[in-house]
């Protein structure tokens, strides 16, 4: 499985990872949660390749081989899946289109089997087949993302902000059908997200992130539990004092 | 004389869709307009010419032979110059097109002079079909639109209906996300330049059968063929030829009653007149970004 062994990414001279390292485990969704600017998609985008000459240290492995430095046009054919903060369709193509060049590194005949399947889990790309992409809704759309990834196949699919913009009924819809890809294909996932309260209701295991590193670890009823995860993340604030304000400002414990 | 004009325009209008449809490839997958795209096509004129006249092949083996050369030199343009440029921005990419156009047409200046040069043809333009009452078409006119109808069909099957082509749809649209679906944008990109260098050569081939060959050949084409694609919406195939025909009749008219000394500034005037109606092309199907 996918490992990353303590590694830092530089946009120039700005070091946007300090030090992340990170194990996938089979079949599970791991959730890494954390502000704007804590480096969660930076990482993705380093494991995929996707920053030129980065990471500057660490390395990266899958089972036993090392992928940090690869094209990610290599990268994707090893079997990891990106769906980009954003959605990030091709607007100008139709939605069959996109899902098709989902399958694009896969010859063959695979793909009408696949493209059932991605049907299957979202009705509505199959009523909207002949649309362009564009005209999607942004919940079509992320669906569109996330069953373009879905037709490479692929072991480990990264799940970039699949809520940004969405709303709340859509992203628990969302995150429904995120479970139950992991469920029913075994699709190992690392889901990074900011909706800290959906991500930890689905992950097998979180880690939370802050400036460029990992600052807390855990399965999501240990990380729910968290005083400092619960105020921060969750919005749960934990002691209000009897006049209706709070008295003292929380400290984050691992600062 | 009415018949006539919008015949002949019809047939110069082939050329002018051949040549928009060259540029149109390129700027589909890289939203690069190609200034070199005449003197690559010239280029590849001069050697048919060559292969022709100084090796005494026949066009069977001289037009495939001349043709493949500028698949190749379309390719090792792009992988020799374009990928070259680090962080390019599209600006940058369209001067390095300027940059290729002066060297092409520097050495093809330097290798074969600027004399005008016969260049053989299979196709007659002088056997002549007597169509509508007083109006003829040439042999060769026919051809160069059978050919330019044809590659239109072609390339838009090939952008419609194979992975390739999507993939090349795909790639003008978004290079990373294109590389996240493992396209290899690059093998992309050198492929268009090679296709598009190809039909250029092929509108090369023709232009220079009803003219003469010498550098200057592509200059005249190269406009009208960029007009032409302006006037279709820059990224429809079917528009680059529609507008070729458009600019090739609209010329010819306005050259046949009112004066041949304008004749190629009005089809700038049209331009205009167009874009000022429909900015984005009389053809384009542009989605508009939501933001």
């Amino acid at each position: 499985m996918l490992e990353v062994r303590n590694i830092e990414t530089l946009y120039g001279l700005v070091m946007a990872l300090r030090g992340v390292s990170l194990k996938l485990s089979e079949n599970k969704i791991t959730a890494i949660l954390g502000a704007n600017g804590a480096g969660k998609s930076t990482l993705i985008k380093t494991v995929m390749g996707l920053i030129e000459d980065q990471p500057d240290k660490g390395a990266i492995w899958l089972d036993d081989k090392r992928i940090d430095g690869k094209d990610t046009e290599d990268i994707v054919r090893l079997g990891l899946a990106y769906v980009p903060e954003g959605r990030e369709v091709f607007e100008e193509l139709t939605v069959l289109e996109n899902l098709l060049m989902g399958a694009y590194t896969r010859g063959g005949s695979h793909g009408k089997a696949d493209l059932k399947m991605v049907y299957g889990l979202f009705p509505r790309l199959a009523e909207r087949q002949r649309q362009l992409a564009g005209t999607l809704s942004g919940g079509e759309q992320q669906m569109l993302a996330i069953g373009r990834a879905l037709m490479m196949r692929p072991r480990i699919m990264f799940l970039d902000e699949p809520s940004l913009g969405l709303s709340p009924l859509l992203v628990r819809e969302i995150f429904h059908t995120i479970r139950l890809v992991n469920r029913e294909l075994g699709t190992t996932i690392l889901l990074v997200e900011q909706n800290a309260n959906m991500a930890l209701s689905v992950c097998h295991h979180g880690y939370v992130m802050e400036n460029g590193r990992f600052v807390l670890a855990g399965t999501p009823q240990e990380l729910m539990s968290d005083e400092d995860v619960r105020e921060f993340y969750l919005g749960v604030r934990s002691e209000v004092s009897v006049k209706g304000f709070q008295r003292y400002k929380r400290k984050k414990r691992w600062r | 004389m009415f018949s006539q004009l919008i015949i002949s325009g019809i047939a110069i209008g082939a050329t002018y869709a051949l040549m928009a449809l060259a540029m149109v490839i390129i700027y589909k997958t890289s939203e690069v307009l190609n200034f070199a795209q005449g003197d690559m096509a010239m280029l590849s004129a001069f050697v048919a010419y060559f292969i022709l006249e100084d090796q005494g092949l026949g066009f069977a083996a001289a037009f495939p032979l001349a043709l493949l050369f500028a698949f190749c030199l379309g390719a090792v343009l792009e992988f020799g110059f374009l990928r070259r440029a680090k962080e390019p921005t599209v600006l940058g990419l369209i001067i390095i097109t300027l940059g290729l156009q002066m060297i092409l047409y520097g050495l093809a200046s330097w290798r074969w002079g600027s004399d005008q040069k016969n260049f053989p043809f299979p196709v007659s333009d002088f056997e002549v079909h007597e169509i509508l009452p007083g109006a003829v078409i040439s042999d060769l006119n026919l051809v160069t639109l059978g050919w330019a109808l044809l590659l239109m069909l072609l390339l838009f099957a090939f952008f419609r209906y194979t992975k390739l082509g999507v993939a090349m749809k795909a790639t003008q649209q978004n290079h990373v996300v294109a590389r996240i679906m493992g396209i290899r944008v690059n093998r992309i990109l050198m492929l268009t330049w090679g296709i598009s260098s190809m039909v250029g050569a092929s509108a090369a081939f023709l232009i220079a059968s009803t003219d003469t060959l010498d550098p200057n050949l592509m200059w005249n084409p190269q406009l009208k063929g960029f007009s032409a694609a302006v006037l279709g919406g820059m990224t429809s195939l079917p528009g680059a030829v529609a507008g070729g025909f458009i600019l090739g009749v609209i010329e010819n008219l306005f050259g046949g009653y009112v004066s041949v000394e304008f004749k190629s500034v009005v089809a700038f005037a049209v331009i205009v007149l167009i874009l000022c109606v429909r900015p984005s092309g009389l053809f384009a199907r542009h989605y508009v970004r939501k933001v």
